[in-house]
C-alpha cells in the first residue's frame, strides 16, 4: 500500500530515508521512480547522491550544506507538485539466457519442488516482463519481480560462496542476474552472455531501476554471438 | 614530468590497498563507495605533502608493509601507529619526510589502531574509475588493478619532484588524535528504532561491545549482549539503501556496523554513528571495546562543523 504522507526515517546526520509504502509492489515503486527521478531533475544543493530502494529512497546530503528540516520541507514540496512532473517511461531490455545445464545447476531442482518440467519453468520465466525494483548487493545486481506464483521458490538452503558471472537466480518472488562473480543463496536457473556491470562504461549497468524486463531462452551455440 | 615511477612494494602486509575519499554518487547502481576507512587521515596525510586532500594514499592494515623509493620522493604517514621505520630508523608520524631514492620505509606492529596511511608528493597515478581512484575490493576494480597490493608491484606518481619543497611540515601535536582500545561512538537512533523494544534500545546504550575478528573493510561485527526487537517482527526487512556507520541488527541480536562497501541491506538498523565520528571507524581492531552514546541531530552537526574547521585552518597555515 502506497503511503497518504512519506514516512521520513533518520539515518544518521547525512542520510534520510524516505519511505513511500509498506510492501513490495510494481505501484509503490513506481511511486519511488517518480520521487527519485523529480528530486535528481531539480538538483537539490547539499544532496549528495540518492538511491531508490523498493519502497523507499535513500538521501544521502552534506548536513553542512543543507539542514535535515530544508531537506524535508523541499520534500514536502516536491510531494504536492510531483504530478506536474513528466516522468520517462521506462524502457524495455531484453535479457537472453541459456537455461539448463551448467549455466543453471539448480533449474531440475526448482522444476521438481514445483512438479513442472524445465522446460515449464523456463516458459514461466521467459513469459513475464519484470520491473527493476532497485540495483544492489552488488554492482548492477537488479531486483526484479514479481516472479510467477507457480516458480516462486524459497532461497537455497546453504548459499553458493561463489555464484559465476551472468548466472540467473530466482528466490521467492524475485528474479535477478548476478553481474559480478559473488557469493549469493539464490536458485541458480540460466546464464547469460551479457555483461551487466562494466566500470570502464557509461552506464557502468545497463539496466536501471524502473527498467521492464524480458528473458530469451538461447541455446549455448548462441552465446558467443551477444558477447559484447 | 609526468608520471614516474616511485615506489616499489617488498613485502604487502596482510592487506594494503589504493583508496582516495570514495566513490560516492553511483548507489544507484549498486556501486559502494569503497574509500579511506579513516577520512581524517588520509585528508590530513594528503595535506602534508602537497597534494589536494582527496588524492588517493595507500591504506595500511595493522602491519608488514615495506617499500622502496625508486627516487626522491616526498611522503607522510598518518592514521594508526605501525611503528613506522624509514632505513631502521623510527619515522616520526603526521609529519611530511623526504624518502630518498633507494631508502626503505616498513611498518612492524601496531602500537595504537588499526589502519595507517600513507601519502606521497605527487598522489598514486592510477586511471581513476567513476570519479575515485578507490579499490572496490570485492567486485575488483579500481585502485591498484582492482586489487589489493602484491610483492613487486610498482606505483607511479605525478611530478614528485614538485612536492619535496613541502618537506617538514606537521599537524600540531594536539591536533592527532589518539587511538585507544576502548571507543565511545556517538549515534542518532535510526532509522528503524521503533522496531525494537525499549529495553533493546537501552541495552544498546548501556552496553560495551567487543570487535569481533570477523570484522572486515564491509563491517564492524561486535559482540555483546543480545538486542532485542519487538514481539512479531520478521528477521530481515525490505531492502534498502543505506551509508556506512549504520549500525544493522540482524536475527542474532549481535551489533554490525557497515562500513563503505555496501549499498543496500535487509536488516534493520537501531543507530547510525554521526559523520564526525566516522573516521574512529578505521582504527578500530579486533579485541577493542565499544560503547555507544546518543547525541541530538544539533550535536552532531556541530562537531562535524568543527572537525572541518580544523582542517580548513590547517591548509590556511601550511
Amino acid at each position: 500500500m502506497l503511503y497518504e504522507h512519506p514516512a521520513y526515517r533518520i539515518m544518521g546526520d547525512r542520510a534520510l530515508l524516505v519511505e513511500l509504502g509498506d510492501g513490495i509492489s510494481p505501484l509503490v515503486n513506481k511511486k519511488v521512480r517518480e520521487v527519485f527521478l523529480c528530486l535528481n531533475d531539480s538538483q537539490v544543493e547539499g544532496v549528495v547522491e540518492t538511491m531508490p530502494g523498493y519502497r523507499s529512497l535513500l538521501i544521502v546530503y552534506d548536513p553542512l550544506k543543507i539542514t535535515l528540516s530544508a531537506l524535508k520541507e523541499r520534500l514536502n514540496k516536491l510531494h504536492t507538485t510531483i504530478d506536474r512532473f513528466e516522468i520517462p517511461k521506462p524502457r524495455t531490455l531484453e535479457i537472453p539466457v541459456v537455461y539448463g545445464g551448467e549455466c543453471g545447476p539448480d533449474l531440475n531442482w526448482v522444476a521438481e519442488y514445483h512438479k513442472l518440467s524445465p522446460e515449464e519453468v523456463v516458459r514461466f520465466h521467459t513469459g513475464t516482463t519484470y520491473q527493476v525494483y532497485m540495483i544492489g548487493f552488488t554492482p548492477g545486481f537488479a531486483y526484479m519481480g514479481q516472479l510467477p506464483e507457480a516458480i516462486a521458490t524459497p532461497r537455497r538452503e546453504t548459499p553458493r560462496t561463489a555464484v559465476p558471472r551472468g548466472s540467473v537466480g530466482i528466490a521467492q518472488s524475485q528474479t535477478g542476474v548476478y553481474p559480478v562473480e559473488s557469493p549469493g543463496g539464490w536458485q541458480i536457473i540460466g546464464r547469460t552472455p551479457l555483461r551487466l556491470f562494466d566500470p570502464e562504461k557509461w552506464p557502468p549497468t545497463p539496466l536501471e531501476m524502473g527498467d521492464l524486463v524480458k528473458f530469451l531462452s538461447i541455446k549455448e551455440e548462441e552465446m558467443a554471438r551477444w558477447e559484447v | 614530468m609526468g608520471s614516474i615511477e616511485t615506489l616499489e612494494i617488498l613485502a604487502p602486509g596482510p592487506l594494503t590497498t589504493v583508496q582516495d575519499r570514495g566513490r560516492f554518487g553511483f548507489g544507484r547502481f549498486g556501486i559502494a563507495p569503497s574509500g579511506a576507512l579513516d577520512a581524517f587521515s588520509l585528508r590530513i596525510g594528503n595535506l602534508l605533502v602537497g597534494n589536494r586532500e582527496d588524492e588517493a594514499c595507500l591504506e595500511i592494515t595493522l602491519l608488514g608493509l615495506k617499500v622502496r623509493a625508486l627516487v626522491d620522493l616526498l611522503i607522510a604517514v598518518t592514521g594508526a601507529d605501525l611503528q613506522p621505520h624509514l632505513n631502521r630508523k623510527p619515522l616520526q608520524m603526521w609529519r611530511s619526510h623526504i624518502m630518498k631514492e633507494g631508502d626503505v620505509l616498513s611498518f612492524t606492529v601496531p602500537r595504537s589502531g588499526c589502519r595507517a596511511y600513507l601519502a606521497l608528493g605527487g598522489g598514486i597515478s592510477v586511471t581513476p574509475l567513476m570519479e575515485s581512484k578507490s579499490t572496490n575490493l570485492s567486485s575488483g576494480f579500481g585502485g591498484f588493478e582492482g586489487r589489493a597490493l602484491r610483492k613487486g608491484d610498482i606505483l607511479s606518481t605525478e611530478s614528485p619532484q614538485l612536492h619535496l619543497r613541502a618537506e617538514g611540515k606537521a599537524l600540531d601535536r594536539k591536533l592527532i588524535p589518539a587511538y585507544g582500545k576502548n571507543w565511545v561512538l556517538r549515534v542518532l537512533f535510526g532509522p528503524q528504532d521503533d522496531h525494537f523494544t525499549k529495553t533493546g534500545k537501552t541495552t544498546f546504550l548501556n552496553s560495551s561491545f567487543n570487535v569481533t575478528p570477523h570484522s572486515d573493510r564491509t563491517g564492524i561485527r561486535l559482540a555483546g549482549p543480545v538486542i532485542r526487537t519487538r514481539a512479531g517482527m520478521e528477521e530481515s526487512i525490505i531492502s534498502e539503501g543505506v551509508v556506512s556507520g549504520t549500525i544493522q541488527i540482524p536475527g542474532d541480536g549481535q551489533p554490525i556496523i557497515i562500513l563503505g562497501e555496501t549499498v543496500t541491506g535487509g536488516y534493520r538498523k537501531i543507530a547510525t554513528v554521526i559523520g564526525a565520528d566516522l573516521p574512529l571507524l578505521g582504527q578500530m581492531k579486533p579485541g577493542d571495546q565499544v560503547n555507544f552514546e546518543e547525541v541530538s541531530m544539533k550535536e552532531a552537526y556541530h562537531t562535524q562543523s568543527q572537525v572541518e574547521e580544523i582542517i580548513r585552518r590547517f591548509k590556511e597555515e601550511l
